[in-house]
């Protein structure tokens, strides 16, 4: 992209990016982030229970290791999982715990959750923020600390992907000799429309993020590490270029376009490199983390303080005030909702995430966990749709899909069961970005039954 | 916090329901919006074939969008189906059918071609979406054989049309019988004989462009229909130097741009990636300059395009694109 080339690249040295700056197809939701990028963030009041699920990543779940009755500290850890892709839990505020529970979270997995009752006291607003974001986070104070060291206290630390997948991150960047990692990537995309939590933080805290990435890129063994931000947060990259001035740090600015966030074209557009399908990053030698996750690093290595809050942006058309809250781990979804004036009569929908991947739910109890990266309460007129017809093979899926299938074909092949046809037009390629459904003019639920046809195949492995 | 799960518009308190990801969906663009645009994108040949053919023009399109209409009634009470008129695709076929068919073929054609079209072009299929040829040109390829005296190339030689110019024989029918070569400037503008929407080629090209730049047809079919037919007929031309009939008259006369914009271009019928609609195109072009040079049949759009309506599904499995990130 010429544009991108004028103007950001050649802006001085920490603007360099090899990548081309954005990947090929995609599509153009509206942003609607002007709703709460505004809104600086808030510390919610801590509520009067918690309810925190014993896997809120990717990997083995944890064991509690506290019992019923007794009394937990903030930061306290209340559960650790025994294998190595785990991460430990730990109590976001002081109370009493109280007896295990059944949660059936957003994603529909149903989960055992610790209770805990606030009790006693507990740690003010200001004083969780200047801990967790503010301060000075000074380079020279890592800049011998042993990888091993760091890596070690990002999984004490119980430290997980906050982009939404929750994948622990001690697993990506504890150096491995077989696949060494050149690059460290941070994902500061937030393509998600609506959602605004990244970019709070990218403005916010941004030498948090700087310490965290550097950190990082120490663990992994990287020497280079990349900010990627789309072109519709330059507030955001002009903090961090600020803090980063010096730190070797390159922030790449990359064209908006959905899902620029994924991983895959992420490391496409910044690095001008393709992550072989169905493999990792690491094949490749890039390591990838987001910038809230940074954060969290920075201020679980410098400071010992673990995962137990994080940043929500609650938002959409049929919120009252939206906003960006600071919350705990644990705390109902309901409480953020009611602590932002409530829904509108206009509401329709209230999903975990952001408009495109989120999942819709109606419990209001269920509890924020480490991968919630916004409320999005959608009303009647931003859900409309267009009317079910027919497909007439219009290709506009085939156009918008980042991952070059043909989504229409996949789509009949798993109404029809034809899981032979689905994989020859190669289903497990979809990571369910939703722009064919999206885009369609005949208003198809086409990732919907994509999905559906990947379950299918996923049960007749088991078999 | 009392949640509402009523499905109401406008609740008292908010009505809150589920479904899967996404949430959010482009509304600029539906199935009969495309149709629409089909619709606005015929109307300079609409015009252009009032204004040439007159009275003869006006009641062929009205016979044709008519009985398709009704056809598509019948049909879908058939089968029991839901209304599926307002959808607009049987009006597209009519006026698509009418424009391909001669001013003076007689009313029986059109009705007869209109319900071909819709009964056996699409509905034995499915309906929208599931019929593999191009219903309009099933239709016509029906007629064509049934009343090849009032429809065919010779149909035209014997014509008792009030207007003159429907009295002469089309310029590829000249040309095919007789060796005569028409001149390029009513070729180009249309004031000659044929079918009624195909004459025109600044009307063809004005709809065209409308239809790519909305993106209802897919540039490359009618980019690979000229590509192949200027290749082809350009050998021709300089390896057969004694005819008069050059390139250009290949490209602006008969169905040619008509059929490549308008007909190819009808996504049901036609490939789903870019290179399948390069093969298609590109295909479609050849087809018909080999039907033109060396068949009996002045004319090979037609049978052009059903050829490769039916080649449609392979091409689609011979061009799987190669997914972000695969060999």
């Amino acid at each position: 992209m010429a544009f991108l080339k004028k103007k950001y690249r050649e802006h001085d040295a920490t603007g360099f990016f090899p990548g081309p700056g954005t990947f090929a197809h995609g599509v153009h939701p509206p942003e609607r982030k002007s709703l709460a990028a505004d809104a600086p963030i808030e510390i919610i009041p801590t509520p009067e229970k918690i309810l925190i699920p014993l896997q809120q990543h990717i990997g083995g779940p944890c064991t509690p290791i506290v019992n019923a009755k007794q009394e937990v500290e903030l930061g306290e850890m209340i559960g650790k999982g025994e294998v190595f892709i785990s991460a430990p839990i730990h109590a976001p505020v002081s109370g009493v715990v109280k007896k295990t529970e059944t949660v059936t979270l957003a994603n529909g997995r149903h989960l055992q959750a610790i209770a805990i009752k606030v009790e006693g006291e507990q740690v003010d607003g200001q004083t969780l923020w200047d801990q967790m974001f503010g301060g000075k986070w000074p380079q020279k104070s890592y800049q011998t600390l042993a990888p091993e060291k760091i890596s070690k206290a990002i999984h004490q630390a119980g430290i997980v992907g906050l982009g939404g997948a929750a994948f622990p991150t001690h697993v990506k960047i504890t150096p491995n000799d077989q696949k060494p990692i050149e690059i460290l990537m941070v994902n500061g995309c937030e393509c998600e429309p609506y959602l605004t939590t990244d970019y709070r933080v990218m403005v916010e805290a941004p030498e948090a993020v700087v310490a965290g990435t550097l950190l990082a890129a120490r663990a992994v063994g990287a020497k280079k590490a990349y900010i990627g931000i789309e072109d519709n947060k330059m507030e955001a990259v002009a903090s961090l270029r600020q803090a980063a001035s010096g730190a070797g740090i390159h922030i790449a600015v990359l064209k908006t376009k959905y899902p620029q966030g994924s991983e895959k074209h992420l490391i496409k557009a910044a690095l001008n490199r393709e992550v072989p399908l169905g493999g990792l990053p690491s094949d490749i030698g890039v390591a990838m983390t987001n910038v809230a996750t940074a954060t969290s690093v920075a201020r679980g290595v410098m400071r010992s303080l673990p995962l137990t809050h994080r940043v929500v942006s609650v938002t959409g058309g049929g919120i009252v005030h939206p906003k960006n809250l600071l919350v705990p781990i644990g705390i109902a979804m309901g409480e953020l909702i009611k602590y932002c004036g409530g829904l509108k009569k206009t509401a329709a929908r209230i999903v975990a995430g952001g408009p495109m991947m989120g999942f819709a739910f109606t419990n209001l109890e269920i509890p924020v966990t480490k991968g919630t990266s916004g409320i999005t309460v959608l009303s009647h007129e931003e859900i409309r749709r267009v009317e079910r017809s027919v497909c007439v093979r219009c290709g506009r899926c085939v156009d918008v899909c980042p991952m070059n299938l043909v989504p229409t074909k996949i789509a009949m092949a798993s109404r029809l069961s034809e899981l032979n046809l689905a994989r020859k037009y190669n289903i497990m390629a979809c990571f369910e970005c939703g722009s064919c459904s999206y885009i369609c003019p005949a208003g198809l639920p086409l990732v919907q039954l994509i999905r559906t046809g990947k379950t299918l195949i996923a049960t007749e492995a088991k078999k | 916090m009392k949640l509402n799960f009523k499905n109401d518009i406008n609740p008292s308190s908010p009505a809150i329901h589920v479904a899967p990801s996404p949430h959010v969906f482009n509304m600029g663009m539906t199935t009969r919006d495309m149709m629409r645009d089909v619709i606005i994108a015929l109307s300079p040949t609409l015009i252009a074939a009032i204004w040439f053919f007159k009275w003869f023009a006006v009641l062929q399109l009205l016979i044709c969008v008519t009985t398709c209409l009704a056809a598509e009634l019948i049909f879908t009470r058939m089968r029991s189906k839901p209304i599926s008129v307002a959808d607009l695709s049987a009006g597209v076929t009519g006026l698509i059918l009418g424009l391909s068919l001669p001013a003076t073929a007689p009313w029986y054609v059109g009705c007869i071609g209109s319900v071909v079209a819709i009964g056996i072009g699409k509905m034995v299929f499915g309906g929208l979406g599931m019929n593999i040829f191009n219903p309009a040109m099933v239709g016509r390829a029906f007629v064509m054989i049934s009343f090849a005296g009032s429809l065919a190339a010779s149909g035209y030689v014997d014509m008792t049309g009030g207007v003159d110019i429907l009295s002469q024989a089309t310029p590829l029918t000249a040309q095919k019988q007789s060796g005569i070569a028409s001149q390029l400037a009513p070729l180009f503008w249309g004031y000659t004989n044929g079918s009624l929407g195909e004459t025109s080629v600044p009307a063809c090209l004005l709809g065209g462009l409308y239809l790519c730049i909305r993106r209802v047809a897919s540039w490359e079919i009618p980019a690979g229909v000229i590509v192949a037919s200027l290749v082809l007929g350009g050998i021709a031309n300089i390896t057969d130097l004694s005819t008069h009939w050059t390139v250009l008259h290949h490209i602006m006369g008969g169905a040619l741009l008509f059929g490549a914009f308008f007909i190819a271009t009808d996504p049901v019928t036609s490939p789903l990636t870019a290179k399948g609609k390069w093969i298609f195109g590109i295909g479609v072009g050849t087809l018909v300059m080999i039907l033109r040079l060396f068949s009996g049949y002045p004319e090979g759009v037609m049978f052009a395009i059903l050829l490769m309506n039916a080649l449609t599904p392979l091409i689609n499995r011979w061009t799987i694109p190669r997914p972000f990130g695969g060999i």
